[in-house]
């Protein structure tokens, strides 16, 4: 025991030696796969690394002849603006509101059309719903918000349909009150069929014994579907609640940028939009990019703890 | 499987339904059916609205089930409208070349993330994933562009995002599964990493890459935002525009310039909207049938994370 003490540091430092001979030697074995690597990193340097060194102006009165100079510094200045700012409690507001409503709504109900799907008991009754269900999902962004447009619009059948409910008030994009459901709404009809893919895969994948097993039990569709369905898909579930929370500061800006319009700024603009007509339409680069690193930063700190809290409670966990 | 049994066991004459499951499987028909016509309706409607006369259409606002009247004076205009075919050209352009450029980088990231104990693994992957969760952001990216002199070629189209680290990890995951025994003894018949990738992972992973190029162009076909902020709206961007930025012109803004500028194309301006949606969108509905199970494949290898 004594003996191995002694000599443990010094057989350490050989065995390090020996390692880092070794990995060079794989290196060089395999020199070829790290050149092909080379145009992968180069991409991730140079379109997202670099600009992410490029935030650093979000601390600077940034001028696009000079480039980055670090005698623009400015500290914390566009960031104590943005915070006391007349539009930063709307912002938040807005974006948040639109983001826990497309969760808490959109988030569910492709699970619970997996659900009903799997019960289905015809197989052609189901591929057509599968098939028809799928098809939003490859409409352009573009396409679906003109669709939307023309639907909700003055002219629009959907307009039509609420006034016999006794709206008058015309295009429904010109009422705030209308925003979020014609955004959760439109959402779900593009996305729920395609997200619900993922949770009938999850279903197909459970073991028919534990089925068998709850029929013994004297279970019915319904306990059998509580007890056993929904625990198998939970890990599903919770990683795909993980991703969802990832895109929470991010939500919808190609969206909200191709339906709202200045009359609904105040419920419609959130904050990636504010970024994009400060920044590219002010020309008010420094600031949008303090703007936008705020809600990079908050977005990032919402995924880590949303993946530790359910590492702690269930043990499922992006990494 | 697993659902097949199950499927079996239900439809065998000797299980009875009780009664609140017979009544449960006839609501859960009417749910379904009525959220599939949801789905499906929008697109009759453009259909039909699209053949309809325009003055009629303008003054029925209520929902339709067959075209008023008959018109195909809208197609008309469409076919007529240089900028969409412009676009339409544009974006097969971006389309296939982008697509190529795409898959060449995914399997070189792929590759390397699938062999096993090569040194730089993991930090190669924590630099890679990194970026699925933070970025720089917009304002950053745009004058990144501005600064590789990018800004406003159709270079930025096809470069600026060349891999999609959410598609990397359905590659990996697909070349991970295959039996490292193949790729050991070609390396010790003296094959190099080259001729691994090309001649025996490539061919052996060829659904999941063809499950990877429906999904990298359909992304290119129905992407906007980037043609958006990094091509100008002077001559020379029109020239390069893709049709989704054609589309934002006719279909948000009603702009009808490029609708050769006719006079009655302001009146006919609804009637070509939805003409030009249908014009836009068939192509890839109609791709659609044939392909579906490819692209909901693709969903389940991404749902196995690696």
């Amino acid at each position: 025991m004594g003996k191995d003490k002694v000599s443990a540091p010094a057989k350490a430092q050989v065995r390090r030696k020996t390692d880092w001979a070794r990995t060079w030697k794989i290196i060089r074995k395999n020199k070829a796969v790290y050149f092909m690597l080379l145009p992968v990193i180069l991409y991730y340097v140079l379109f997202h690394y670099k600009p992410m060194y490029g935030v650093i102006i979000a601390f600077m009165d940034y001028n696009p002849r000079r480039g980055i100079d670090f005698n623009d510094w400015v500290g914390l200045q566009h960031f104590k603006d943005f915070f006391t700012g007349y539009y930063f409690g709307r912002l938040l507001a807005n974006t948040l509101k639109l983001s826990f409503a497309t969760l808490l709504i959109g988030f569910p109900i492709p699970i619970i059309l997996a659900l009903l799907i799997n019960e289905l008991r015809s197989k052609k009754f189901s591929k057509i719903v599968q098939s028809i269900t799928y098809m939003p999902h490859f409409v352009s962004m573009v396409v679906l918000c003109a669709m939307v447009r023309q639907f909700v619009g003055g002219n629009g059948f959907i307009t039509a349909f609420m006034s016999l409910f006794g709206y008058e008030g015309g295009n429904l994009l010109a009422n705030g009150k209308y925003w979020i459901p014609i955004y959760v709404v439109s959402n779900i009809w593009q996305g729920a069929g395609w997200g619900s893919i993922v949770y009938l895969a999850a279903l197909t994948s459970i073991d028919s014994q534990l089925y068998d097993a709850a029929k013994v039990d004297g279970a019915n569709r319904w306990k059998q579907t509580i007890h056993v369905t929904i625990p198998s898909i939970l890990p599903t579930i919770i990683i795909m609640l993980i991703m969802r929370v990832g895109q929470i500061m991010g939500i919808g800006y190609e969206k909200t940028l191709l339906l709202y319009n200045e009359g609904i700024y105040d419920v419609a603009d959130i904050i990636s939009t504010y970024v994009y007509r400060m920044g590219l339409l002010n020309r008010q680069f420094s600031f949008s990019t303090a703007v936008g690193l705020f809600n990079s930063v908050v977005n990032f700190a919402l995924v880590i703890i949303a993946n530790q809290i359910s590492k702690k409670t269930t043990e499922t966990s992006l990494w | 499987m697993a659902k097949k049994d199950r499927d079996m066991m239900d439809s065998a004459p000797k299980v009875k339904l009780s009664r609140g499951e017979r009544i449960f499987g006839v609501f859960n028909i009417i749910i379904l059916s009525l959220f599939t016509i949801a789905c499906l309706y929008p697109f009759w409607y453009v259909i039909v609205a699209s053949f309809s006369e325009s003055n009629l259409l303008m003054s029925h606002p209520e929902a339709l089930m067959l075209p008023l009247g008959w018109s195909t004076k809208a197609y008309e205009y469409v076919f007529n409208t240089k900028a969409i075919w412009t676009g339409y050209g544009n974006t097969i352009f971006y389309v296939v070349v982008g697509t190529a450029i795409n898959i060449f980088m995914t399997l070189l990231a792929a590759y390397f993330l699938s062999r096993k104990n090569l040194p730089g693994k993991t930090f190669f992957t924590i630099f890679i994933m990194f970026t699925m969760y933070f970025s720089g952001g917009m304002i950053p990216g745009y004058l990144n562009i501005q600064d590789l002199h990018l800004y406003n070629t159709r270079w930025v189209l096809l470069l600026h995002g060349a891999l999609s680290t959410y598609n990397l990890i359905i590659m990996r995951t697909a070349m991970s599964g295959i039996d490292d025994s193949l790729t050991e003894s070609a390396m010790l018949d003296g094959a190099g990493h080259m001729t691994i990738l090309w001649k025996i992972l490539v061919p052996l992973c060829k659904a999941t890459i063809a499950v990877l190029v429906l999904y990298y162009g359909v992304a290119h076909w129905n992407s906007w935002f980037p043609a958006f902020i990094y091509l100008d709206d002077d001559a020379k961007g029109k020239t390069m525009q893709p049709l989704q930025i054609v589309l934002r012109r006719i279909l948000i803004l009603t702009d009808m310039t490029d609708t050769g500028g006719a006079e009655d194309a302001a009146q006919i301006a609804e009637t070509i909207k939805y003409a030009t949606i249908i014009v836009s969108t068939v192509p890839i509905l109609c791709l659609y049938p044939f392909l579906q199970k490819y692209f909901t494949k693709g969903v389940m290898v991404g749902a196995v994370k690696g």
